[in-house]
């Protein structure tokens, strides 16, 4: 078991207002009425999923305490999820997390010397954010995708079949975009949530 | 020829969406069931079908189904598991990617079957755009009239929900599922109490498979008997086979069961042999958590007969020569994988994965894992492969949760069929063709 720490109070206070939008409010409740009266922390994964999109792009401990006060249950039952999975990240990342496939069927089709690059491209080693704020580097397990190692996905994108020239080209394109503002977020929300 | 039950139309332009999946008779068995069967015909039918789960351990699902606590007088839940996180496993992803309409139909029917009015479709977070895929067709369905209250006129309620994961292998079991599904951290319950008396929020439960339940409709629409006319004796039906590793062709194939191996590998409408023209090493046949074979048992049984693609005859040998169908994750190995990497990968893997319930699972995968980190980078002493052997049995079958036995088989199997390539590797390390690859001093990045 690899829990994750919750760095408190490193991570305690946060500069921006932590609430949801009107809109996204209206959102919740429409996810919690997918479950049993009574039932409501059932909305736990799915809500974390938004506040870590809607807010820092991480789970602060304030964070996950409007969370808790939205579901009526306690703080610790927010933080005791939240360092069990691994999409819930509990420290800062960069505007775009690359999470590269570490797994088995991936390192056999070239995985791991994919890895090696993007640490060589972004100057970074796994796990670290690149001084811009632009990228963090994660190593997960297998993404499903096996079929087409070797796979990342960045931020809800897959990215197959990948080769050096492929990676200079996803940097790039990504760094372009990022430039640009950043999606409307409820559009997303009305896709996956 | 090939016959198809689950990937027949999948080609169709739009089928994707309700329309077209309709106009190639999608839904035909929503209106059988409903206004034609009772529940209990339809549980009969399954059961007739021989159908097996298809989620990794190939439980009969009409029996299944036939435990579900009718007396409690709880609301019954279906979850659909789609949490897909087993390596080498790609299959439910494709088939929801493709045919979502498909997965609908066939929990119309199963929750009718079960009586269940409410149904989650628990998708692992990472197949975020299938969630909206998914999203999608239900919302498609329920304008059509065949989710929501008074399906097709009839008294049937059915509501289906999708339930995001958010990383966590743990919560393709079960029980570890139904603890997510309730907003907490993945630990597997003890079984009994089984989900078919308590499950979700205490309520009987059925939790299976995404093509488990892709099946049903087919199965509602010709009957079990005509489902039971595909494949070989206690194998029916087809299944699909997520192939992956050095093959030409990777890909999802639906395949009748019975197929043989041979014909599976290299077969240029399949895997189409090995990549590059190298030599079979290996394969893991039914995804990571099954034993690995040798090229010489995967072809052939120890006995000398064609291996079949059926779960008999994947297991002919038991675990001294056969391994398992499981979830269909086909990997395959040429002759330049190196096994012990191979096998510290996948230590790393169920360490990582390991929820951390049960001592033996939580610490002898983490042994595990560095034992096999310490042989591969070239620092391993020829007792440590025998303490391998002795720390994987000690975890089989003292855990909660079969996570345990699924951390230990790769590794007890690799060490049976490849001690050589172990003993080498702590002879002469340095002739390790993955020496120069890349030296993980990380052990863990979680
Ligand atoms: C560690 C572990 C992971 C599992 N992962 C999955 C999974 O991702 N998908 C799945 O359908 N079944 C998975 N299973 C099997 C489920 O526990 C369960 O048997 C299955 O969903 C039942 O459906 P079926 O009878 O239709 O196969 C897993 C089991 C274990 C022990
Ligand atoms: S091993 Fe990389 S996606 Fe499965």
């Amino acid at each position: 078991m690899l829990d994750k720490k919750i760095n408190h109070p490193l991570h305690a206070k946060t500069d921006i207002p932590v609430r949801f939008s009107e809109e996204t409010l209206e959102r919740v409740r429409k996810i919690i009425e997918r479950y049993p009266a009574g039932k409501q922390k059932s909305a736990l994964l799915p809500l974390l999923h938004m506040a870590q999109e809607e807010f820092l792009g991480y789970l602060s401990v304030d964070v996950m305490d409007y969370i808790a006060s939205l579901l009526e249950i306690q703080p610790i039952e927010v933080y005791e999820v939240a360092t069990f999975y691994s999409q819930y990240y509990l420290d800062p990342v960069g505007k775009n997390v690359i999470e590269i496939c570490r797994t088995g069927p991936c390192a056999i089709c070239g995985g791991e010397a994919i890895q090696s690059y993007l640490e060589q491209k972004l100057a970074i080693k796994t796990g670290e954010t690149t001084p811009d704020g632009l990228f963090t580097l994660k190593a997960v397990e297998c993404l499903g995708a096996c079929g087409s190692a070797p796979v990342m996905q960045v931020n809800t994108e897959f990215y197959e079949f990948l080769t050096e020239e492929k990676i200079d080209h996803i940097l790039d394109d990504l760094r372009r975009k990022s430039s640009e503002e950043k999606p409307e977020a409820s559009k997303w929300k009305e896709k996956f949530f | 020829m090939e016959r198809k039950i689950l990937l027949k139309n999948v080609d169709v332009p739009g089928i994707r969406t309700f329309e077209v999946y309709r106009s190639t008779g999608g839904y035909d068995s929503v209106e059988k069931a409903l206004k034609k069967m009772t529940p209990d015909e339809v549980v009969e039918e399954v059961k007739m079908s021989g159908l097996r789960g298809r989620g990794g351990a190939g439980f009969p699902a009409g029996m299944k189904w036939s435990f579900i606590d009718k007396k409690s007088g709880n609301p019954r839940y279906l979850i659909c598991n789609a949490d897909e996180s087993e390596p080498g496993t790609f299959k439910d992803r494709y088939l929801m990617e493709k045919l979502p309409h498909l997965l609908i139909e066939g929990m119309i029917c199963s929750c009718y079957a079960l009586g269940a009015n409410t149904g989650y479709i628990y998708v692992r977070g990472e197949y975020k755009y299938i969630i909206g895929i998914l999203n999608q067709a239900i919302l498609e369905a329920y304008e059509k009239g065949f989710l929501g209250k008074n399906i097709l006129g009839t008294a049937f309620n059915l509501d289906i929900h999708v339930h995001s994961g958010a990383g966590a292998y743990i919560c393709g079991e079960e029980t570890a599922q139904i603890e997510s599904l309730e907003g907490k951290r993945g630990n597997p319950r003890i079984k009994p109490p089984f989900p078919a008396v308590v499950g979700l929020y205490g309520c009987p439960t059925v939790v299976n498979n995404v093509e488990t339940l892709a099946n049903i409709g087919f199965i509602v629409n010709n009957g079990g008997g005509e489902y039971a006319k595909y494949g070989v004796g206690k194998s029916t039906g087809t299944k699909l086979i997520s192939a992956c590793g050095n093959i030409n062709n990777p890909g999802v194939y639906e395949i009748e069961l019975g197929l043989s191996v041979r014909e599976f590998l290299y077969d240029p409408k399949y895997c189409g042999g090995v990549k590059n023209g190298k030599e079979l090493k290996a394969v893991i046949a039914g995804g990571s958590s099954v034993p690995i074979l040798p090229a010489s048992l995967i072809l052939k049984t120890a006995a000398g007969e064609e291996r079949l693609m059926t779960y008999e005859s994947l297991a002919d040998g038991g675990f001294v020569s056969g391994t398992m169908l499981g979830s269909g994750g086909f990997i395959v190995y040429d002759e330049d994988a190196c096994i012990v990497r191979n096998t510290w990968n996948l230590a790393r893997f169920y360490h990582h994965e390991s929820c951390g319930q049960c001592s033996p699972c939580r610490e002898g995968t983490g042994w595990m894992e560095s034992v096999l980190h310490r042989i591969e980078n070239g620092h391993g002493r020829t007792k440590d492969i025998d303490l391998l052997v002795s720390i994987a049995s000690k975890i089989e079958g003292n855990t909660i949760c079969p996570l345990g036995d699924a951390a230990a088989w790769p590794i007890a199997s690799a060490i049976r069929h490849f001690r050589h390539e172990f003993e080498e590797h702590v002879l002469h390390p340095e002739k390790c063709i993955n020496s120069t690859i890349r030296q993980f001093d990380d052990v863990t990045i979680s």
